[in-house]
């Protein structure tokens, strides 16, 4: 049941004018500044009027710059990382929860919650305790089995499994309770039709579940693609420069060491820009690839 | 490409209207097998435990003074150093950093609600030219990535002689696309069509419809837009990285960074702070399942 839309004058503009306003404000300006700023090199300390039009060059200057390919390199690599991990283990518990989990449902769906809603920032500090190489507490176990010591924080290897561990831990259960919506939603008759005919748990969810969930998924990797492009909080606490030999710089981090650190906000933009390009280009391939109708189930 | 952003944005508005499903929702897993069940409920337990494990580290730790928390062996239960954890806390701005971020994630929360719901009213109840412009400018605005304009940001914000202050932090975020989609959504489909022309009937003018028939019925939507508005601000780390250089202005999660410092950090008043700070967004949590566990036992066929 939807309400009925009917024609008032000026009224719907009053009461939108608040979100334009601030939309104005605080989007489109911003925007403009983007393209305005790509396109701009100088010195920022004196102002606009610092700022020369410098045509493609910071674009060329991105494109030129291999520090700039290896942050996008470990940005793909971070978001596979922590992304394929994260969305079979979801799938795996939120099938679990549902098929056995009854009243204690909604219990699951709050502790799946707890990481995703905490500052990324509070959480990264406790890994970072938890990693130390001399003393640290995940360590310290696998010292009692034989193994190590890591040095998960500065090794490039381990400092990309480090974070991509961080982040994987931070959004499983989020995909969890995603999926686990999903699954709520599936017509119960589907479910029982199929153990009527026989099939067992596993072949129910391989041939029945998973077919039906399809556009959940597609949903929940795109989420986690647009989300591990824009990867920050995490690598800047666990590795604020980047970490041995750059290992865990991704792009982001590098966008901002440039613009900040360095002062230069003109190939920063340019870079934000090449990142929204490839984070569309990823998105559109994989839903091109793998998504075709799916987003019409979903609705 | 337009209509098709929409729909996802508008799917992923309602996955966050009904994300913490309701328990009692399921009477289906009735006749399972028992040892299965209990393999499945191991396995469960112990993918909690992993993942409330850092959570239970950060306990132990924040009662622990540095040397402690990297002794061998590491503690394992609580210590008695969590009352000068948080004395060495107060050598710092962090407790100033708290009220900002209280500060902040309020102003932000109350906007946010009060932007959204007009947007959200004006785009359910009227018929107007641009509706659909303004629709596409909604979803536009949470499609925008916070790294593309973070730079240009900065620079406008210093040019408004801005920088330092929280209302460049709570203004940008009540621009909240999510929540006009949500409340557009949560007004048409909820509020009773008739109800609206007897009030109409009854000499209400449209503000008055707005203020005291439609906002009060939509509770539950401004509890579920609140909630994550508020986690939003207060975890937010970015942007006030960029546009609060001075320390008394830090958020809690600025503060933290800071306590974690080049030169020997004392881990233990650092452990002690991260604890507080994530206190917040797990009461807005708690609140939130509440309330939506709420919502659906109300729905619930009976």
């Amino acid at each position: 049941m939807t309400l009925p839309r009917r024609r008032h004058g000026a009224a719907p503009w009053l009461f939108l004018a608040p979100f334009l306003l601030l939309f104005l404000l605080f989007v489109a300006v911003p925007f403009g500044g983007a393209l305005w700023l790509a396109f701009r090199h100088g010195d920022a300390a004196t102002g606009a009027a610092g700022l020369q039009f410098v045509g493609l060059g910071n674009f060329r200057f991105a494109l030129a710059d291999p520090l700039f390919w290896q942050s996008l390199g470990n940005t793909l690599v971070l978001t596979l990382l922590a992304g394929v991990p994260q969305h079979l283990l979801a799938l795996a518990l939120a099938w679990m929860i549902y098929r056995y989990l009854g009243r204690l449902t909604g219990l699951a769906g709050i502790v799946g919650m707890v990481p995703y809603v905490t500052s990324a920032i509070a959480i990264a500090l406790v890994f970072t305790t938890l990693l130390s190489s001399e003393y640290g507490l995940v360590n310290q176990w696998l010292a009692r089995i034989g193994l190590g010591p890591f040095d998960w924080l500065h090794d490039p290897l381990l400092l990309k499994l480090s974070i991509a561990a961080l982040v994987c831990w931070r959004y499983v259960g989020w995909n969890t309770v995603l999926y686990l919506t999903a699954l709520q939603a599936l017509p119960v008759a589907l479910l029982d039709a199929a153990a009527i005919d026989g099939a067992g748990g596993w072949q129910r969810f391989r041939h029945v579940v998973l077919p039906q969930l399809r556009p959940m998924i597609i949903l929940a990797l795109t989420l986690t693609l647009i989300g591990g492009c824009q990867l920050f909080d995490e690598p800047f606490i666990v590795a604020p420069d980047g970490g041995t030999e750059r290992a865990g710089l991704t792009t982001t981090l590098y966008l901002y060491r440039l613009a900040f650190d360095a002062g230069d906000l003109g190939g920063a933009a340019a870079m934000g820009w090449l990142l929204l390009v490839s984070t569309v280009t990823l998105v559109l391939a994989f839903n091109l690839l793998w998504g075709r109708g799916a987003w019409r189930r979903v609705e | 490409m337009a209509a098709g952003g929409i729909s996802v944005i508008r799917n992923a508005a309602a996955f966050l209207g009904i994300a913490v499903p309701a328990s009692g929702l399921q009477a289906r897993g009735a006749a399972r097998r028992a040892s299965g069940k209990f393999a499945v409920s191991l396995l469960l337990a112990v993918a909690a435990a992993l993942l409330l494990l850092p959570f239970w580290s950060l306990l132990v730790f924040a009662s622990h003074d540095g040397a402690d928390i990297f002794a061998m062996p590491p503690p394992a239960s609580f210590g008695q150093h969590f009352g000068a954890n948080l004395a060495a806390l107060s050598l710092t701005p962090f407790w100033q950093a708290m009220g900002n971020s209280i500060y902040v994630a309020v102003c932000a929360t109350v906007l946010s609600l009060l932007v959204s719901s007009l947007a959200g009213f004006a785009l359910a109840l009227y018929e107007f030219r641009g509706r659909r412009v303004l629709l596409g400018l909604a979803v536009l605005s949470m499609l925008l990535p916070p790294f593309l304009t973070v730079v240009p940001y900065f620079f406008w914000i210093s040019w408004l002689g801005w920088l330092d202050q929280f209302r460049a932090l709570y203004l940008p975020a009540a621009v909240n696309g999510l929540g006009v989609l949500l409340m557009r959504q949560y007004i048409a489909s909820a509020i009773p069509a008739a109800l609206l022309e007897a009030a109409r009937l009854d000499g209400c003018n449209e503000f008055q419809l707005y203020w005291r028939i439609v906002l009060p019925l939509c509770r539950p939507a401004l509890a579920t837009l609140a909630v994550i508005s508020f986690i939003g601000a207060w975890n937010n780390f970015l942007i006030p990285l960029v546009i609060l250089p001075s320390p008394e202005h830090y958020t809690a999660p600025l503060a933290l960074r800071a306590l974690q410092g080049p030169a020997g950090a004392d881990w233990g008043a650092v452990m002690a702070g991260a604890l507080v700070a994530i206190v917040p967004t797990l009461i807005a949590l708690l609140l939130a399942a509440r309330h939506w566990r709420g919502v659906m036992a109300s729905h619930a066929p009976h």
